[in-house]
């Protein structure tokens, strides 16, 4: 039954991917279309009060420039709110302002579509902080990545001098994608028992006579866009484990295709863009091919049950449930963790923490390779960054000059394609290895043993990838954890960002080379597999022996 | 609104753009958006909306459907283990890792408590649901298995025959959502409910 729940769900996606990759296209793509009547109104109201009255296209500089100023505008605004969200509307339960560090960590965090959260959503925020900072971000950071995937396929995929326009890209994202879908998404939430309401705190009486507050609030609009966003901030502390964010395995499912939908999707309207549609798949086989792999890892592992335990003489049938709720068991649970840190949203429905080791190897690994499917957006482009490798290293091996979709391959796209590639391992394993090295870093460490490295690994993985989920038993609310992840999470979103933007403007002015019979192709099974190997390779290189050091150490000597 | 004609936006007015759609999506995405649900959903949905809550023949809130409440009465039907009581304010859990000691102390101890109460199931009966944290630390349910091992202690106690509480087991086990997704489960709040009714006879 575990297995074919899975595979429901498999198809389900399957089934998303061609019609929400092709809206996409006609969004982005700029020519007229029938949604345009209902949108456009909309549209030119958003764009008046803006006063952006010149639309027209934007070289990779500018379109990178605006990116970036609009997200430190929105930081600098989210900033101020938690700084004195005491003094704001909408606060019943009397909540104060949040320190500056933990401030700092948090408005990074949510910008940088990682939503890591060093705070509690219940005794954190208020309920207007929720609302106009944390909801806001999981819309704007999602629409952020989404139009770096168009500029940057617009620039492999077309010819001339621009990138298309970031502001006109980064409205639409939000009317005719984000917003919608998020509306939808919410009542079906709330038509499944998630709650959404403006009321303070419960107190109930329960059976037994106690006392027990119920904390609640607008969560179902939240935890809609928390998964289409890939964002996976939570509205209270344990995230989508807690029985109001997701109560039954229907919304699990929908959670699930949530998050999952745009960043598949996103490979089908990369190939409407390549006039390819073989192109796209390929990009998509690449990633299911990955992910498959490391799923089935997570639900053999978790299925076996923890051997600690298992040797008290626990019956070892139901697999290991520490950290996991009834309703899930282990089959949703593992699908969830694996999409989790595969689209990078970093939601939980399980405690990563309580994993298995090889069960806690895979929501690792797949952040570490940062491409098997990825967060809104910038998956994708990490993906064909992997694509653009890939050509390289096989023009290296036949002695020819590269070309990806008809242009070469060259020095400055190569460098800028290095810089991203490196500094990926490197914000991940410099703050890990510095973590051990002051008491500071190893202060926080929960568990004892070769799972204390992983718990550190994961923390500086999780905010490099930008995913957000941790290894939650890590102390980690203190001024260095808080600045340290803060500084990762920023250079693992926009030094990749700003790279491959680059990249895509320089493709963008090559010329054109026609197809001929030499030409070696990028859209077959051949180039697929190439492709999965070489994320392998570069994977394996980069973190096998950290790896070793924290789960498989773990492994091998948990009995 | 708008004063920019040239082609070309200048420094200036490019800052002040970008500063209103700083704003604009704050007010659009951060109030609007979430009032917007708020008020479909208390429309539509009040009760749900609300977080579906149990009250009692006086009107007192007695608890959510969704929320697990701690059980430590033995008439009861237990939980989950809880590492924060099920205090609904504050969601979390241990967070032991797998090979961390203090996690098989924590289900020794869980074992023991179990043997003392239940001499009549042996350990190797005992589901591991019912010693594991749960991931919220509020989990409401679960698996029928763990509450039919329950069974012969609650009908010690209470004196309810055991053919009866395997019926109100039965009644209170929900199926797989749609027959394929999920997991079996009993919801514990609700079956405790039909236990104090049939106690009530």
């Amino acid at each position: 039954m575990g297995i074919l729940q899975i595979a429901a769900v498999l198809i389900l996606l399957l089934l998303l991917v061609k019609p929400l990759g092709s809206y996409m296209y006609h969004v982005f793509s700029n020519q007229p279309n029938r949604t345009d009547k209902l949108f456009t109104p909309f549209e030119n109201v958003i764009y008046g009060i803006a006063g952006l009255k010149n639309r027209s296209g934007m070289s990779w500089k500018k379109y990178t420039l605006s990116l970036i100023l609009t997200n430190i505008v929105l930081v600098v605004l989210g900033y101020i709110i938690l700084r004195v969200q005491k003094l704001l509307p909408l606060n019943p339960n009397g909540i104060d302002n949040m320190e500056p560090t933990l401030s700092f960590n948090t408005i990074i965090s949510f910008m940088t579509n990682t939503n890591l959260q060093h705070y509690s959503g219940e005794s954190g925020l208020t309920y207007f902080s929720q609302m106009a900072v944390i909801m806001m971000m999981m819309f704007t950071s999602a629409a952020t990545g989404i139009v770096v995937a168009i500029a940057f396929i617009r620039g492999i995929t077309s010819k001339g001098n621009t990138l298309g326009n970031f502001f006109v890209d980064f409205v639409k994202a939000h009317t005719r994608l984000l917003l919608p879908l998020a509306v939808v998404v919410t009542l079906i939430l709330v038509a499944l028992q998630v709650p959404q309401t403006f009321g303070a705190t419960v107190q109930a009486t329960t059976l037994q006579g106690d006392v027990q507050s119920i904390a609640r609030g607008p969560v179902a609009s939240l935890v809609s866009i928390k998964h289409l966003g890939t964002n996976g901030g939570g509205f209270f502390g344990v995230n989508s484990s807690h029985p109001f964010e997701n109560p039954n395995p229907l919304t699990n499912v929908i959670e699930i295709l949530s998050m999952w939908c745009i960043p598949a999707a996103l490979t089908y309207t990369f190939g409407k863009f390549a006039r390819n549609q073989k192109q796209g798949w390929v990009i998509f086989g690449a990633m299911s091919m990955l992910f498959l792999m490391f799923l089935s890892l997570a639900y053999y592992a978790e299925s076996q049950g923890n051997p600690a335990i298992n040797a008290l003489g626990i019956d070892a049938a139901q697999g290991s449930m520490e950290g996991k709720e009834v309703r899930f068991g282990i089959a949703q649970s593992a699908l969830f963790t694996t999409v989790t840190t595969a689209a990078t949203t970093g939601t939980v429905n399980n405690m990563h923490d309580t994993l298995t080791p090889l069960g806690g190897l895979v929501p690792l690994g797949q952040m570490m390779l940062n491409c098997v499917f990825g967060g809104d957006g910038v998956g994708l482009v990490n993906m064909l960054m992997y694509a653009i490798l890939g050509v390289f290293l096989c023009g290296l091996m036949v002695g020819r000059t590269p070309e990806f979709l008809g242009r070469k391959i060259e020095a400055r796209e190569m460098k800028l394609v290095a810089i991203a590639i490196l500094a990926h391992p490197f914000i991940i394993l410099v703050p890990t290895a510095i973590a051990f090295l002051t008491d500071l870093g190893r202060g926080s460490i929960t568990n004892p043993g070769y799972h204390g490295i992983s718990q550190v690994l994961y923390e500086f993985t999780s905010s490099a990838a930008n995913n957000g989920s941790g290894f939650e038993g890590l102390a980690d609310n203190t001024p260095f954890w808080n600045i340290s992840t803060g500084l990762v999470m920023l250079f693992g979103r926009y030094i990749s960002i700003i790279a491959l933007l680059g990249v895509a403007g320089s493709m963008v002015k090559k010329q054109w080379i026609p197809e001929t019979i030499g030409t070696f192709r990028t859209d077959n099974a051949l180039y697929t597999a190439i492709l999965v190997g070489t994320v392998f390779i570069i994977g394996a290189l980069t973190f096998l022996p950290v790896l070793v050091l924290g789960p498989i150490a773990e492994h091998l000597t948990l009995r | 609104m708008t004063n920019e004609t040239a082609a070309d936006v200048s420094g200036s007015s490019y800052l002040f753009s970008i500063v209103r759609i700083g704003i604009l999506f704050i007010i659009m995405c951060g109030i609007i958006y979430p009032l917007v649900c708020t008020g479909l959903a208390q429309l539509l949905m009040p009760s749900y909306a609300e977080g579906s809550f149990i009250k009692n023949t006086e009107g007192g809130i007695i608890g959510s459907e969704l929320i697990g409440q701690k059980f430590t009465d033995p008439h009861y039907f237990q939980g989950r283990v809880s590492s924060i009581e099920y205090a609904a304010d504050a969601s979390g859990s241990n967070n032991y890792g797998p090979s961390n000691p203090e996690l098989v102390k924590r289900v020794q101890q869980s074992v023991a408590d179990w043997q003392k109460s239940n001499p009549d199931v042996p350990v190797s009966e005992l589901p591991a649901d019912l010693i594991t944290n749960s991931g919220s630390g509020l989990d409401p349910h679960i698996t029928p298995d763990s509450a039919e091992v329950q069974i012969p202690r609650i009908s010690k106690l209470t004196g309810i025959p055991a053919a009866e509480l395997d019926k109100i087991v039965a009644q209170h086990t929900e199926g797989r959502s749609l027959g394929l997704f999920g997991e079996p489960r009993v919801n514990v709040l609700k079956l405790n409910l039909a236990v104090d009714e049939m106690m009530k006879k």
